[in-house]
C-alpha cells in the first residue's frame, strides 16, 4: 500500500464529498480559535451588576467566579477537566470557582467534529486534509451545532478553554494595572488574586466591575505546558468527593415545590402511535392523580414515582404495529439481502486492483455478525419540566441542548427559543442521551399539566423498550494470502445507519452515506497491496443510533478479526505482523508499546491464549492485548494491556479510568449482550437479560498513554472497538475456535 | 402512618405498605443517595443499611421496614473519617457516579464481615452491584485500601 499521504489523497479523490477551496489557516488550532471567536457570548445577556464575562466560559461577579463546562458530563469527567483547563490559565485553584453547564448557544459549537467530518484518514496531516478540516470547521461554526459526542470534548476545548482562561487572566491584570497605576509587566496572578509588586493581593472578584469597563485582552496566549500546575499531572476530579458523599444531584434527583411524578407506557414498536387504551383499573390505584393520553402511549401522574409506575403497568394499550420486521429473524434477513448496488452506502477506499489481488494465492471468505445492543446507563431516562403560557422550562441531562429545545418545542407547538434548557449531571449515557424519547413525552405531559412541575422517570423496562439501539451489522469479508503475506483485503458490510438516523431524528436529515459505517472499516493502516472498504445501508429496520464508539464498535470487530484470520493463514505472528504492516510511525509505536507491556513474546501457560487488536477511532489509535485462560467453567479473561496515543494527556488518572471503563464496556457487551425483536418489541427489558460485565469477570487492565500524535485526541470511545476482536483473537489462539458473531456466549462459556 | 428511623431520625410516612423503601426515601423523604437503577435487585444502586445489613431498598417493602433503622450514605457516622469513603475518594473510583453510593454501602457491609477480603471475596460480594462505566478495577483497589486503613486504625 502507498504511504499515508497518498492513501488519503486517493481516498479524497474517490470520496464523494465536495470540498471547496481550502482556507489558509496557520494551523488547525488557530482556525478553531478564529472560528470560535465569531459566535457571540451568551453569558453577556444574563450578566448581573458589576460583573464581567470575557468569553462564553468565564463569568466573574463581585461574589463568585463561575466557569462553564461546555459539554454534557456523562461520566467522562468534562465537568472537571474543562473547568480545570480554564483554571490552569487563570491561576485558580479547585474550590475557588463554581462550575455550571453551558446553556444552548451557537457559541458552544463543537470544533472537535471537524476531524471526523472531513473525508480524510485521521493520520493524514497533508495540506489537503487540513484544508478540508478547516472547511468542515467553518461549516460547523455556521451550523452552531453544540453537541457532546464523538470523543470530541477534549479535542474541542483543549485550545479554546486555555485561551479563554488566558484572556481572563490578562484582562484582570490590565484592570489591576489601571486601578493601581503599576506597569502591566510588573503584575502577576496567583491563586485567584492579582499580585502587585508591593505584595498587595487583589481578589479577582473585586476587579469584576473594573474589568468589565476595559477591552478584553484578546491576544493573550496560553502558557507553555512546562508551566502547568494541574493539567497533565495526576489530579483529583472535581466531582469525585460529592459523588462519593452522595451529595451530587443527578437529573433524576432534581426536585421542585409542587412537583408531581409521572410514569409512562409507550409503544414498544418504536416510532409508532397508540391506538387505544383501557385505564379503568389504574384510575383507582393509590396515589394516582391523573391519566393522560400521549401520541405514542399513556402517562400516569401520581404523588410518587412508584405509584405512577405501578398504575401505568395496569393500563392495557393497543399499539400500532412496527414498520420494521416484527421478528428478529426478519432483521437478519433484510441485512443479508442488503449487499446489493441499490443499498450501496459508499466505496470508501480502494487501493491497488482488488479483484486481481483476490485471485493471487489462497482466497479466504468470512461472514461476521453484530446484533443490536442497548445503552442502558444506570440512571434511567428522566426529566423535570414545567409548561406555562410563555413557554417550557426543562431540567434534563442531554448531549444536544439545542435539539432538546427544538424537539420539545415541536412536540407542543412552541418555538425552540421558548424552551429553556438546564443541563444536569447524568448517570451515564453511552449515546443514550443523544436521543429524545424522554424529551418528547415529557413535553407532552407537562403541556397537559400546565402550571404543575412534572418529574418523569422511565422504569428500567420502559427504558429498555424505548432504547434506540446500536446498529446491527453483517460483514462479508474476502482476502487473499500468498507466499506468507496478505495480498488483498476486501471489506464489505451491511448495517443500519446510526448517525444518519440520529441526524434525521434531530431534524437535520442527510443524503450522504453514513460516515460512521466507514469507521473501523476504511481506516486500516496496514500496508496491503490491494484493499477496498465498502458499506451498504440496510433499509426498513429498527432505528439505530450512536452507541459508545458507534460504527467502529461493530466494524472494528469485523476488520480486526478478519485481519487476524489472514495473518494466521499467512503463518505470521499476530502482533509482529501488525507491527510490520503498520504504515504510520506513531501508530506502529502504539503496537510496539502494547507488545512490550504484555510481554507478547513471553511464555504462556497451558490453556492460555493471547489476542491482539488495533483500531483507530475518532483519531485515537488504540492497541489492546488480552490474555485468557480456558477453565472448566469457561473462558476467564485474566489481563488486558492497552496502549493509546492521545497527543496530550490532560488528566492521567481520568484517562486511565476512561480506558479501563471502555475495555469493560467493549468486553461485557461482546460477551453477553444483544437486543432481539419479537412482536415488534425488544425482548430484553432489564439487566438480567442484558448483563454486560460484572466485577467477578473483570480482568486486570493496564494502561499506557503516549503523546506522539500531533493533535490532541479523545479517549471516551476509542478503547471500546479493539476489546471484542482482541478477545475473539485470544479465544482463537487458546482454542482454535474462531468466533465471528457477537455476543460470544452463543458459542462459548465465560467464567 | 408507618414509622421508621432514617439516619437516626424518626420519620412517619403515609404510603401503602407495599411501597419499596427506595421510593419512600427518594420521593417521600427527599433522600436521594439511594438510586433507582433496575427495580428488581439486579443492579444494587439502591443499597442501604437496614439494622446494619446491606439490603436492596427496591426490594424492601416499607411495611416490613416499619420500626427498623435505615441508614443511607448521608447518615453514616463520622462520614468524613469513614475509611471506605476516604478510599473511594483517594482512588477516584466514580466516573458517572450513579452506582457508587450503592457500591460503597455494600463495601462497608463487606468490610464489617471480613476485615481483609481477598479479590475472590470482593468479587463474590460486589457482583450484585452493576457499574456501567466499568469502575471495577478501582472498586477492588479502594476496598483493599479501606481494609488497610481500618486495620491501621485498630
Amino acid at each position: 500500500m502507498e504511504d499515508i499521504k497518498n492513501i488519503s489523497r486517493r481516498a479524497f479523490v474517490f470520496g464523494s464529498a465536495a470540498i471547496a477551496g481550502g482556507i489558509a489557516f496557520g494551523s488547525y488550532g488557530d482556525a478553531a480559535m478564529a472560528a470560535t471567536a465569531t459566535n457571540g457570548n451568551p453569558l453577556a445577556a444574563e450578566l448581573g451588576p458589576n460583573s464581567v464575562t470575557f468569553n462564553p466560559w468565564v463569568e466573574i461577579s463581585p461574589d463568585k467566579i463561575t466557569l462553564i463546562a461546555q459539554h454534557a458530563d456523562i461520566g467522562q469527567g468534562v465537568g472537571s477537566a474543562q473547568p480545570i483547563l480554564i483554571a490552569e490559565e487563570m491561576d485558580l485553584d479547585p474550590g475557588q470557582f463554581e462550575v455550571r453547564f453551558a446553556g444552548p448557544s451557537p457559541a458552544y459549537f463543537n470544533t472537535g467534529f471537524a476531524n471526523e467530518n472531513a473525508p480524510f484518514l485521521s493520520a493524514d496531516h497533508s495540506p489537503a486534509a487540513e484544508a478540508a478540516r478547516a472547511d468542515a470547521l467553518e461549516a460547523l461554526r455556521k451550523s452552531g451545532l453544540q453537541m457532546t459526542g464523538g470523543s470530541s470534548s477534549i479535542p474541542d476545548t483543549y485550545e479554546k478553554l486555555r485561551i479563554a482562561g488566558a484572556v481572563a487572566r490578562e484582562t484582570l491584570k490590565a484592570a489591576a494595572a489601571k486601578r493601581s497605576g503599576v506597569a502591566l509587566a510588573d503584575i502577576s496572578t496567583q491563586s485567584g488574586h492579582v499580585i502587585l509588586p508591593n505584595g498587595t493581593k487583589i481578589p479577582y472578584v473585586e476587579l469584576a466591575a473594573e474589568a468589565a469597563r476595559i477591552a478584553p485582552v484578546l491576544d493573550a496566549k496560553p502558557r507553555d505546558p512546562s508551566k502547568w500546575r494541574m493539567v497533565g499531572k495526576p489530579m483529583m476530579r472535581l466531582d469525585v468527593r460529592s459523588k462519593v458523599m452522595g451529595e451530587l444531584k443527578f437529573g433524576i434527583d432534581k426536585k421542585m415545590a409542587g412537583m408531581m411524578y409521572a410514569a409512562v407506557k409507550l409503544n414498544p414498536n418504536k416510532g409508532q402511535p397508540l391506538k387505544s387504551y383501557e385505564a379503568g383499573k389504574a384510575q383507582s390505584m393509590p396515589g394516582v392523580k391523573k391519566i393522560l393520553k400521549l401520541k405514542n402511549g399513556v402517562a400516569v401522574i401520581a404523588t410518587n414515582s412508584w405509584y405512577a409506575m405501578k398504575a401505568v403497568d395496569a393500563i392495557q394499550c393497543v399499539w400500532a404495529p412496527s414498520t420494521y420486521p416484527a421478528e428478529q429473524a426478519g432483521h437478519w434477513k433484510v441485512l443479508e439481502g442488503s449487499f446489493k448496488p441499490q443499498f450501496l452506502g459508499k466505496e470508501w477506499r480502494k487501493v491497488g486492483d482488488i479483484e486481481a489481488g483476490l485471485k493471487q494465492g489462497t482466497l479466504f471468505k468470512a461472514e461476521y455478525r453484530a446484533p443490536y445492543v442497548g445503552h442502558q446507563p444506570l440512571e434511567p431516562l428522566n426529566g423535570l419540566a414545567i409548561v406555562s403560557d410563555s413557554g417550557m422550562e426543562i431540567w434534563v441531562g442531554h448531549q444536544s441542548p439545542q435539539a432538546v429545545q427544538s424537539i420539545a418545542a415541536a412536540a407542543i407547538g412552541l418555538k425552540p427559543e421558548q424552551v429553556t434548557f438546564h443541563n444536569q449531571w447524568t448517570g451515564g449515557s453511552f449515546g443514550h442521551r443523544l436521543e429524545f424519547e424522554n424529551i418528547r413525552v415529557l413535553a407532552e405531559i407537562a403541556n397537559q399539566m400546565r402550571g404543575t412541575p412534572i418529574k418523569l422517570v422511565f422504569s428500567r423496562e420502559q427504558d429498555f423498550l424505548q432504547d434506540i439501539p446500536r446498529q446491527i451489522a453483517i460483514a462479508r469479508h474476502r482476502g487473499s494470502v500468498d507466499k506468507g503475506k496478505i495480498v488483498a483485503a476486501d471489506l464489505q458490510l451491511a448495517s443500519t445507519a446510526p448517525l444518519k438516523g440520529l441526524l434525521e431524528r434531530m431534524g437535520a436529515p442527510s443524503k450522504d452515506p453514513d460516515p460512521q459505517l466507514a469507521a473501523g472499516l476504511w481506516n486500516v493502516y496496514y500496508d496491503l497491496p490491494h484493499f477496498r472498504a465498502t458499506s451498504y445501508e440496510a433499509q426498513g429496520l429498527s432505528p439505530s443510533t450512536t452507541w459508545r464508539s458507534v460504527g467502529a464498535s461493530t466494524a472494528g470487530f469485523f476488520t480486526e478479526s478478519f485481519i487476524d484470520e489472514l495473518i494466521h493463514a499467512a503463518g505470521l505472528d499476530p502482533l509482529k505482523a501488525r507491527i510490520a504492516m503498520c504504515s504510520v510511525p506513531t501508530y506502529r509505536k502504539v503496537l510496539e508499546t502494547v507488545a512490550e507491556m504484555s510481554n507478547w513474546n513471553g511464555p504462556l501457560g497451558n490453556g492460555k491464549g493471547r489476542g491482539v487488536a488495533f483500531v483507530e477511532s475518532f483519531g485515537t489509535p488504540t492497541a489492546e492485548v488480552i490474555e485468557i485462560t480456558m477453565t472448566d467453567r469457561g473462558v476467564r479473561i485474566d489481563k488486558v494491556w492497552v496502549a493509546v496515543d492521545v497527543g496530550k494527556v490532560v488528566d492521567p488518572v481520568n484517562l486511565e479510568s476512561q480506558v479501563q471503563g471502555g475495555v469493560v464496556w467493549g468486553l461485557g457487551h461482546a460477551m453477553n449482550c444483544q437486543l432481539t425483536y419479537a412482536k415488534g418489541a425488544v425482548q430484553q427489558t432489564n439487566y438480567n437479560h442484558h448483563e454486560a460485565m460484572r466485577i467477578y469477570q473483570c480482568p486486570v487492565i493496564e494502561v499506557r498513554a503516549l503523546e506522539n500524535d500531533p493533535k490532541v485526541r479523545g479517549i471516551g470511545e476509542p478503547p471500546v472497538p479493539p476489546a471484542a476482536p482482541a478477545l475473539a483473537n485470544a479465544i482463537f489462539a487458546a482454542t482454535g475456535k474462531r468466533i465471528r458473531e457477537m455476543p460470544f456466549n452463543k458459542f462459548i462459556d465465560f467464567v | 402512618m408507618i414509622e421508621l428511623t432514617v439516619n437516626g431520625i424518626k420519620r412517619q410516612v403515609d404510603v401503602v405498605p407495599e411501597m419499596p423503601l427506595l421510593w419512600v426515601l427518594r420521593d417521600e423523604l427527599g433522600i436521594t443517595s439511594p438510586k433507582y437503577g433496575c427495580g428488581v435487585a439486579q443492579c444494587g444502586a439502591c443499597t442501604v443499611h437496614i439494622d446494619g445489613k446491606a439490603v436492596r431498598s427496591c426490594q424492601s417493602r416499607i411495611g416490613e421496614v416499619a420500626g427498623k433503622s435505615v441508614v443511607t450514605i448521608e447518615g453514616l457516622e463520622n462520614r468524613d473519617q469513614n475509611p471506605v469513603l476516604q478510599a473511594w475518594i483517594d482512588h477516584q473510583v466514580p466516573q458517572c457516579g450513579y452506582c457508587q453510593t450503592g457500591q460503597i454501602m455494600q463495601a462497608i457491609s463487606l468490610l464489617e464481615r471480613a476485615s481483609k477480603p481477598t479479590d475472590e471475596l470482593i468479587d463474590q460480594v460486589m457482583s450484585g452491584n452493576l457499574c456501567r462505566c466499568g469502575t471495577y478495577p478501582r472498586i477492588r483497589a479502594a476496598i483493599h485500601a479501606a481494609a488497610a486503613m481500618k486495620m491501621a486504625e485498630k
